[in-house]
């Protein structure tokens, strides 16, 4: 039996979703690649300039999407490597038989609920007092100095109990028989780390670089809290904030903030795939 | 006699290789027995210092919300030290801050942002992903293409021209910010859903339909109550999403209407009042909520977010 009969309900079912999901995604998306070749200050007002906002983005004087591009870059290998190790750690000593070891990963996954707003002025208030107290700073947590670093203390506070639930889920996938017979074999625990239990939670590293690149290439929320806007310390997402509206003195703002936009969209498209493919290539079927 | 006490003593090496992993051959029972208690008690003890470490932060808030302004920063690290009598003042920095920032209706709205936009999203999304999955045509297929791309595209690719879309359209209130968290959201959802609508067999839906079953009776009495734990991962991924979202609302709300992150956000003096005191009773007041209703559906939480990983 097929389901031609169904067509007709199409309205019923789809539509709604449909309405919403052009209104907030579809509509937006193609007029913002367009407004990218445009020069505007509000979408009814939009001049054809080709080319010069891309261009403008890379030759102006004071540009520094570069700079902020390779930040962005920098700071999410290093998140990915610390916020993935140490998931995968906690995971792999959380699955061995301890006491407590619902309650650690209760503590341990929490942040993940509180919102990228309230996290990063907690940890603006703490980090501002370390820094006043143990480095003798006088203005305390300033962005500019340690903002960074600050933003990589949180990350890794926030993200890692998340993983850590993925990866809990994959390592309580492998089949017992498996790491039995190894044993058997006379495998060191470190063999079996390193040849069965890495191996077989491949899809869960796939996942888990996928959500922790995406989240930290993403970022807005905790940066902004915790470093506020400033070109030292903005990553991409926030630069294009920064370029959208605080400066609509410069003519060309919202056109270069929009070039931006498409320029960090085409980037996040070709990691996102790349990813995929890379580390789906070593998944191991069981 | 010994020949018993040997095989208790294999018995326990049995056990105890089990859990060090070790082989059993090269090693004496006891030394192994201890390596493994010590070995887990050092695991343990990590442990244990971590999750200390990781609560810390929330510790130093609560404990500071309660201190007199002046006791949260004066001078060098005052926010460190232990609450003390002259220090304490009890629920002011509540009452105060939330009537300066307008902490209730904060709540209000927060509330009834998240809880409609995630109803919405989990019956219409599983809908129209049940009805793309199961109606194979040419446009049914691009939809499908449609909502998994819209998962790839970072927000600030549409921030401007939804908010500006959103204002000529007169969206910017409450439902029309619901109607838009319905549409932002709806890529993952629709995904997610398709992922477990192929999964379940269409046996089921043909014999409703032979017996008579519309499509929507079909869908409501057959398929939605098989798609349930579905639903909770969704709702639970979507719930952390909209709760917590600040860029959206600030766009697409006028500003005297806040969320929760908005209202944190106010207070900190970028956009009006700067009290330590008040920032810090806030924040409490902003994790308060979150952390109960993760500790009265933790299950279904962590259960959901290893099986949306799965997925998404």
């Amino acid at each position: 039996m097929n389901t031609k009969s169904y067509r007709k309900y199409f309205p019923i079912f789809v539509l709604p979703t449909l309405l919403a999901f052009t209104l907030a995604f579809i509509a937006p998306f193609i007029m913002g690649l367009y407004l990218s070749f445009c020069k505007f200050k509000t979408v009814k007002d939009a001049t054809w300039v080709g080319f010069t906002n891309y261009i403008k983005i890379f030759t102006a004087k004071d540009a520094t999407f570069v700079d902020t591009l390779l930040r962005t870059t920098k700071f999410t290998i290093l998140g990915v490597i610390i916020i993935n190790v140490g998931a995968f750690l906690l995971a792999y000593f959380l699955t061995k038989k301890l006491p407590g070891t619902n309650v650690f990963r209760t503590i341990f996954f929490m942040p993940n609920l509180i919102g990228g707003i309230v996290l990063g002025y907690i940890w603006k208030e703490i980090l501002d007092t370390f820094c006043q107290k143990f480095l003798g700073h006088v203005f305390g947590y300033s962005g500019a100095n340690y903002g960074f670093w600050g933003l990589l203390i949180v990350m890794s506070w926030q993200l890692m109990g998340y993983m850590m639930i993925i990866y809990i889920a994959g390592i309580q996938n492998i089949p017992e028989d498996v790491l039995e017979a190894a044993r058997i074999d006379g495998a060191k625990p470190i063999q079996i780390l390193g040849k069965i239990t890495l191996p077989l939670v491949m899809p869960s590293i796939t996942i888990c670089m996928f959500l922790s690149i995406s989240n930290l290439f993403k970022l807005y929320d905790q940066n902004y809290a915790l470093n506020g806007f400033s070109t030292k310390t903005n990553l991409v997402a926030m630069d294009i904030y920064d370029t959208f509206y605080n400066h609509s003195v410069d003519e060309f703002a919202e056109g270069t903030g929009q070039a931006k936009a498409v320029i960090f969209f085409l980037l996040v498209a070709v990691i996102t795939f790349l990813q995929l493919r890379l580390t789906r290539s070593k998944e191991v079927e069981q | 006699m010994s020949d018993i006490n040997q095989n208790e003593i294999d018995e326990l090496a049995k056990s105890v290789n089990a859990t060090t992993a070790k082989p059993q051959k090269e090693v004496n029972p006891k030394s192994a027995k201890l390596m493994a208690t010590i070995s887990t008690v050092v695991t343990f003890c990590i442990m244990v210092v971590l999750s200390i470490a990781w609560l810390t932060p929330i510790f130093l808030i609560v404990m500071n919300s309660f201190k007199k302004k002046l006791a949260i920063r004066e001078g060098k690290g005052m926010a460190f030290e232990l609450l003390t009598k002259d220090s304490f003042t009890g629920w002011s920095n509540y009452v105060e801050g939330a009537e300066k920032v307008g902490m209730r209706s904060a709540i209000i709205n927060s509330v009834l942002i998240t809880v409609f936009a995630v109803i919405c999203l989990v019956l219409l999304t599983s809908m129209a992903a049940w009805f793309i999955t199961r109606v194979k045509t040419k446009y049914t297929t691009v939809i499908y293409f449609l909502f998994v791309f819209s998962m790839v595209v970072p927000f600030q690719m549409v921030m401007y021209t939804m908010s500006s879309i959103a204002n000529m359209l007169h969206l910017n209130s409450v439902p029309g910010l619901i109607v838009l968290y319905v549409g932002f959201g709806a890529g993952m959802c629709v995904f997610m859903f398709s992922g477990f609508v192929k999964a379940i067999p269409f046996d089921v839906e043909e014999a409703a339909m032979i017996d008579g079953c519309t499509p929507l009776q079909t869908f409501f009495r057959i398929v939605l109550p098989m798609l349930k734990p579905t639903c909770i991962t969704v709702a639970i991924l979507e719930t952390m999403w909209i709760w917590n979202d600040y860029l959206l609302p600030k766009l697409i709300l006028p500003t005297e209407v806040k969320t929760i992150p908005i209202a944190i956000d106010a207070c900190t003096g970028s956009h009006g009042v700067k009290n330590l005191g008040w920032l810090m009773a806030m924040l409490v007041i902003a994790i308060v909520p979150i952390i109960v209703f993760y500790l009265l559906c933790q299950k279904h939480i962590i259960k959901g977010v290893a099986a949306g990983a799965v997925k998404g």
